[in-house]
């Protein structure tokens, strides 16, 4: 069995919808927040595949600033997600919603 | 010399920067010393700006000197400049001199008072206002002035704010030169619009080659005269007035007598080529409503029992004359009896106040009487003033006076008889307010009427009035000198004697009258102007000298009443305009306000709906964004031409 392109996009299509649904129908901001990290890795497992697939080396390139925005994004947002959880353990984002304008 | 012009107006405008700054630890007499060496200062810087002016010729007589750019805007364009020309340095040369004179006796009229240095910082910054008013080398600066002047003269009036009466009288005086100021703006609307320029001489050179619309003309000319009737107190704006009188009598004297009332003459003079371009009517229009205000005025000043009451209206009425001048197209008339009624308005003005000093603050007349023993000095000098506004001659009222009529007779004989009536009466409550004040036996110490108690008048009985201080006296009799002297300007005799004519020549324009009145005529003209005043004087004198005519006859109630236009215009502002006001006030605030209002609830409501989206709750943003994306590609997919 060859696996071929189209097995590393349809992972990276899986992997995407997980994160997608997982951010839809979990309340933990620290699960949410991994979704996001998962749904931004099945991107890179797409650029990564079809750069090989064309033979462009954007697509890897694109990659490393996918991971630069995710590490950025991934200090800021665990810094403001340890904030919350140290005024009031236990919350879900749905309780954050007095954030709300 | 020209060039140091600035010094003119810098001088009052630096004694008002150190006295409202540091008036206070000056004190007194230091700060009314510094603010009179200021004035004194920049009397000199004119006197030299005159003297090199007067050794040019009649075509190098006309100067502007620029300091800096004010205002940069687009075509618009006005610099801080003078125009030196010979009635702008004339209109100097009376206002820092008798400036200065009214200064140093001030120093002596506000002495005690609580608020001595704030009312020379006062007086200066007038002085610097009106200074810019005729030095300013376009109409905007003027305006500068004329709003300074104003404001100044607000400050001044309700000088003694504690009493309710004084700040009434002031803002009375204010309200009222709005509408005049209203009309100033305009008519310097319509000349930007027409001229593309401000400037005196960019105006006033584009008038005379006549290349201004007649009706555009008339209308600049009509809303000058409406500034100017407001600032000169003419008829029916004058009313501000004899309330402005709540001043300080220094204040009456250089505020409300010398300088700043005499500015709408000033105005109308010197945008005579404007008033030459306009429609005959114009010039009708001022002589008639000058005239008139004079005769009216001076109706009304027969009946006053206010010595200061009686100046004023005196003002109203002479200033009447000046603008008989201007309408009958006599604009050296209007100058001349401009400087002569500043020297002696400003001594009976200040002689009035050496009297109110002398009775203590007292300004009704029918407790002065017999005077003359107790101020020599003051007594003196006020007949001096008194013979010149009377008309006799050699004094310089004669001189101005004879000069006026004699060009309303030009224009027209209803006009001079008007005018000859006016100084009939004039001589006569001049008369009246000598007689009742200086003549006669003493009543300081009398019982008055509708007084309770009977101990008053025994204890007036120890305060005998006094002369006044030197420093007041002084400047009565400098002024005295030049109330008689200040006619030899212009004599009527020759050509060659009318100094004052030929002087003025390059800003008038060649816009004078030419006399078609012969020599013998105009003789006749002034006796029968010499014998009027003596006939006011001789009834004067039969009346409160004599006592053989009855007093009633002469001071009618409705003189007495001012004719009850003040109060008419009372009673219509708090009756109907009043109602008037509130209607407009509801307008404001139910339409105007209510559009703003409306908008503003309309934006509120919206925003309540597009709310209820940004409810906080993170996933349902990420639904959004998630059936956002969904959207865009089947967007995509669809138009997709593969």
């Amino acid at each position: 069995m060859v696996v071929t392109t189209g097995w590393y996009l349809a992972l990276g299509a899986a992997l995407f919808s997980m994160g997608a649904v997982g951010l839809l129908v979990r309340r933990n901001p620290l699960v949410m927040f991994m979704c996001v990290e998962l749904m931004l890795n099945a991107v890179n497992l797409t650029f990564v595949s079809l750069g090989a697939e064309l033979g462009d080396l954007g697509g890897q390139l694109s990659v490393f600033f996918v991971l630069v925005v995710a590490a950025a994004e991934v200090v800021v947002g665990l810094a403001v997600i340890v904030a919350i959880m140290r005024r009031r353990s236990g919350a879900t984002v749905d309780d954050l919603s007095v954030l709300g304008g | 010399m020209v060039d140091l012009i600035w010094l003119v107006p810098a001088l009052p405008l630096a004694g008002f920067i150190v006295l409202i700054f540091a008036g206070r630890r000056i004190g007194e007499p230091g700060a009314g010393w510094l603010a009179t060496g200021v004035m004194g200062g920049s009397f000199l810087a004119t006197l030299g700006v005159f003297i090199d002016m007067a050794g040019r010729s009649t075509h190098d007589r006309r100067a502007v000197v620029t300091l800096f750019e004010w205002i940069p805007a687009g075509d618009l364009s006005v610099d801080i400049g003078f125009l030196v020309d010979p009635l702008s340095i004339t209109m100097c040369l009376f206002i820092t001199g008798v400036g200065a004179l009214i200064h140093l006796y001030s120093v002596g009229y506000m002495h005690g008072d609580d608020g001595f240095a704030r009312f020379f910082a006062y007086l200066n910054l007038f002085m610097f206002a009106m200074l810019m008013l005729v030095l300013g080398d376009s109409l905007l600066l003027t305006f500068l002035g004329w709003e300074g002047v104003g404001a100044c003269s607000y400050l001044l009036i309700s000088f003694w704010f504690t009493e309710p009466a004084n700040a009434t009288a002031g803002k009375k005086a204010f309200v009222t030169n709005r509408i005049g100021d209203w009309g100033f703006m305009v008519a310097m609307f319509a000349t930007f619009f027409t001229f593309g320029s401000l400037n005196y001489v960019d105006v006033l050179d584009a008038s005379t080659a006549g290349t201004v619309a007649q009706g555009t003309a008339t209308l600049i000319a009509v809303m000058l005269l409406v500034g100017a009737v407001g600032k000169s107190a003419q008829f029916p704006l004058y009313l501000w007035l004899p309330d402005a009188m709540a001043g300080p009598t220094p204040v009456s004297a250089l505020i409300h007598a010398a300088t700043m009332v005499t500015s709408g003459v000033y105005l109308l003079t010197r945008m005579n080529p404007l008033i030459a371009d306009s429609a005959g009517w114009v010039p009708d229009m001022v002589a008639w409503l000058g005239v008139g205000t004079a005769l009216f005025a001076a109706t009304i000043a027969m009946a006053q029992t206010d010595i200061k009451k009686v100046l004023a209206y005196s003002t109203v009425s002479q200033l009447g004359y000046m603008f008989l001048a201007v309408g009958s197209g006599a604009y050296v008339a209007a100058v001349f009896h401009m400087v002569t009624h500043a020297f002696f308005k400003a001594l009976l003005f200040l002689g009035s106040g050496s009297v109110i000093h002398g009775m203590d603050g007292d300004q009704d007349m029918r407790h002065y009487g017999g005077l003359r023993r107790f101020m020599p000095v003051t007594t003196g000098t006020f007949v001096v003033g008194w013979l010149a506004i009377a008309g006799v001659p050699p004094f310089s009222g004669f001189w101005s006076k004879d000069e006026i009529l004699t060009f309303a007779w030009n224009k027209s004989p209803v006009l001079w008889a008007l005018g000859l009536l006016t100084a009939v009466l004039t001589a006569f409550y001049m008369t009246r307010l000598i007689a009742l004040t200086f003549a006669g036996e003493s009543r300081y110490a009398e019982q008055r009427t509708g007084e309770e108690d009977a101990e008053a008048a025994t204890r007036r009985a120890d305060h005998t009035p006094h002369e006044s201080p030197r420093t007041m006296t002084a400047p009565l009799v400098v002024l005295a000198v030049l109330a008689v002297v200040a006619g030899f300007v212009q004599l009527p005799f020759s050509s060659s004697t009318r100094w004052l004519e030929h002087w003025l020549e390059p800003s008038l324009y060649a816009n004078e009258v030419h006399l078609g009145t012969g020599g013998a005529t105009q003789v006749l003209l002034a006796a029968i102007a010499v014998v009027g005043g003596l006939v006011g004087i001789g009834v004067a004198v039969a009346v409160y000298v004599k006592g053989r005519i009855a007093r009633e006859p002469f001071e009618q109630p409705i003189f007495a009443d001012a004719w009850r236009i003040d109060r008419s215009v009372a009673a219509f502002m708090g009756g109907p305009g009043r109602r008037g006001f509130e209607a407009t006030n509801r307008f404001d605030g139910q339409v105007v306000d209510g559009a703003v209002y409306g908008v503003a609830g309309l934006v509120r409501r919206l925003a309540g709906v597009l709310r209820m989206f940004h409810n906080g709750m993170v996933r349902t943003y990420a639904t959004g964004i998630g059936l956002g994306a969904v959207a865009l590609l089947a967007w995509f997919l669809t138009r997709s031409t593969l």
